[in-house]
């Protein structure tokens, strides 16, 4: 059962990417990512990570996805701006065998190391829930919990400077 | 045979190659910036995946911090994106060489 899910959503999960590289409309680009996003949520699931997981739904596919749509439809674009992609078929090969390579460095790792298996290690009652994360989260790394808070104002500030620049 | 901590992490790679050859063959910047969210996500499902396989949660409160950077980091690109479109009257990538000396 849960072998099942994880093929169905990973290949959910690399079907939406692909769309979001190929396609050449940013809206059905946003609503590929959104499938992408919700994917990989549920594996979050199956890795018993179920605070993640709804956090994942929550900002990923809620909140910045919405951004992203909004930002699209925002700027209004036109068809002739959006068939400018390079169709330089020696390039596309050459950037397609690099991240080739890549990817099987990056699988190399995880076979490398002789992980056991995810069913085998036992993990605690609270793994995962919001108790167990929130402990975590503010007893061990407190410091960057709240530094990440000056980020996101120095974020909100970027942002209306830039914005405004950009109108006049 | 169950699914093991190898799967997730293939997955994952082949998420982040796929969203690396996205940024380097698109030239809208608004699919060059999603790409860039699916590397960052994927980067979260190696972490989640570890966390599993490690039975520590260190993992997950470092997907958060990741979450939260790649929040910030759409919201400034894409005021970036609405300045460049409103100065440019594109979102061609091949077009902004303002910083070139």
């Amino acid at each position: 059962m849960e072998s099942l899910l994880f093929y169905i959503f990973a290949a959910a999960a690399l079907a939406g990417a692909i769309v979001v590289v190929s396609n050449k409309n940013p809206v059905a680009g946003a609503l590929a990512l959104v499938l992408t996003l919700f994917s990989t949520a549920v594996l979050f699931i199956l890795l018993l990570a179920h605070f993640v997981a709804v956090i994942q739904v929550l900002v990923y596919a809620g909140a910045i996805m919405v951004l992203f749509l909004f930002t699209v439809m925002f700027l209004n674009l036109r068809e002739e701006s959006l068939g400018f992609d390079a169709q330089n078929i020696p390039f596309k090969l050459g950037a397609l065998f690099l991240v080739l390579i890549i990817c099987a460095f990056l699988a190399g790792i995880g076979f490398k190391k002789g992980l056991s298996s995810v069913q085998a290690v036992a993990v605690e009652e609270n793994f995962g829930t919001v108790q167990g994360v929130g402990e975590i989260l503010f007893k061990d790394y407190l410091l960057p919990f709240e530094l990440t808070s000056v980020l996101i104002v120095v974020a909100i500030l970027g942002v209306v400077v830039i914005a405004k620049r950009g109108s006049d | 045979m169950g699914v093991t901590i190898e799967h997730y992490l293939v997955l994952s790679a082949l998420l982040f190659v796929t969203g690396a050859y996205g940024v380097i063959i698109r030239k809208n910047l608004i699919v060059v910036l999603m790409s860039l969210e699916l590397m960052l996500n994927s980067a979260n499902l190696a972490f989640v995946a570890f966390s599993r396989a490690l039975g520590d949660m260190t993992g997950h409160v470092f997907m958060i911090m990741a979450l939260t950077l790649a929040a910030v980091e759409v919201a400034i690109g894409l005021a970036l994106v609405v300045a460049i479109y409103s100065h440019r009257e594109t979102l061609n990538i091949d077009v902004m060489k303002m910083l070139k000396g």
